[in-house]
């Protein structure tokens, strides 16, 4: 039970190479602080791994809980449409506090994006069927909450903290 | 603790309460497939909690036709509460008294510590459990099991 049901493919936001040893896939919610508190062990763990451990988000948004979160999906999904997702990954987790439509356009404009653009985007929802498709996936792989982890496929159930997600990259058999 | 109820067996019936002044009772809910989630307590301390993981998919669930139901041994008015904060869109019984009665009855009662398991049930529009999964008390199951189980029924 509780394997990833969605394989990686290119048609998802990866850091690092598709053939490293280790695939780490998160789903989050840019609304949820416990992924904001993971996004710095992420990068601690691509620092400490390097070129052996690549990265793929996902979006799990909980829109009952976190009002904001599908909409900042949104925005990372636009700025991703102009090559510039993981710049906007970082600044919706940076800025989680200030989340509003005010703040999504200062972040789009600060990555030289057009913010009238992404309010039309915005309000057509032009981003909303790759959302739900990620949650869709994520459900049915068993993703139990965010962050959720998958290392090469494979859920951590432990805690989503820098020793235990280290513990577990070097007890997984490279596939 | 006794053994979880099975798959084929008839799934025991009971009579909670829902909220302060409503009862709801299992076999009135015949000619639909019920979802039975047992968790320990309301009030964990993250976002993602079970209950309102399910909240999210509860369309999906929906989509089967299936009626999803929360249990754990807290009383009515923690779960009104506990549904109030969380938004949750599906009720909530409480297996207060005598307390994990209904838990004992399904085999998913952690006497120890007075609370019930993470398990999970799939009862069928007759009444018989379709499937059931006992999940590590710490360990949020997911939906997957659920969906995958409502999927079966079908066929």
């Amino acid at each position: 039970m509780s394997k990833l049901s969605i394989a990686v493919s290119e048609t998802d936001h990866m850091q690092g190479d598709p053939s490293a040893g280790c695939i780490l896939v998160e789903y989050g919610d840019y609304e949820c602080p416990h992924c904001a508190a993971a996004h710095p062990v992420v990068r601690r763990l691509q620092k400490h791994f390097g070129e052996r451990v690549s990265f793929v988000f996902r979006n799990f948004p909980l829109t009952q809980v976190h009002p904001w979160a599908e909409p900042a999906a949104e925005v990372a999904e636009f700025a991703g449409a102009s090559g510039k997702f993981w710049e906007m990954h970082d600044l919706l987790f940076e800025n989680q506090r200030s989340f509003g439509d005010r703040l999504f356009s200062e972040l789009a404009e600060s990555l030289g994006l057009d913010s009238a653009q992404l309010k039309a985007d915005l309000e057509a929802r032009t981003y909303r069927a790759r959302i739900r498709a990620d949650f869709a996936g994520g459900v049915r792989s068993g993703v139990n909450g965010t962050p959720t982890f998958f290392i090469n496929g494979k859920r951590h159930n432990g805690s989503p903290d820098f020793e235990s997600l280290v513990h577990a990259i070097e007890g997984t058999p490279v596939v | 603790m006794s053994e979880i109820s099975i798959a084929g067996t008839p799934a025991p019936d009971f009579t909670l309460p829902i909220a302060p002044s409503e009862k709801l009772t299992l076999s009135e809910l015949r000619g639909k497939p019920v979802i039975l989630a047992f968790y320990p307590a309301d009030w964990s301390p993250v976002c993602g909690d079970q209950m309102a993981l399910y909240n999210e998919i509860l369309p999906e669930f929906e989509s089967f036709g299936a009626k999803l139901i929360g249990i754990s041994v807290d009383g009515a008015w923690c779960h009104q509460a506990f549904a109030e904060n969380r938004k949750l869109k599906f009720p909530l019984a409480a297996d207060f008294e005598p307390k994990g009665e209904v838990s004992r009855r399904y085999g998913v009662y952690h006497a120890d510590w007075g609370i019930s398991e993470r398990a999970l049930f799939v009862i069928d529009a007759e009444g018989v459990i379709a499937w059931s999964y006992l999940s590590p008390i710490g360990e949020n199951p997911g939906a997957d099991g659920i969906l995958e189980a409502l999927e079966n029924l079908r066929t």
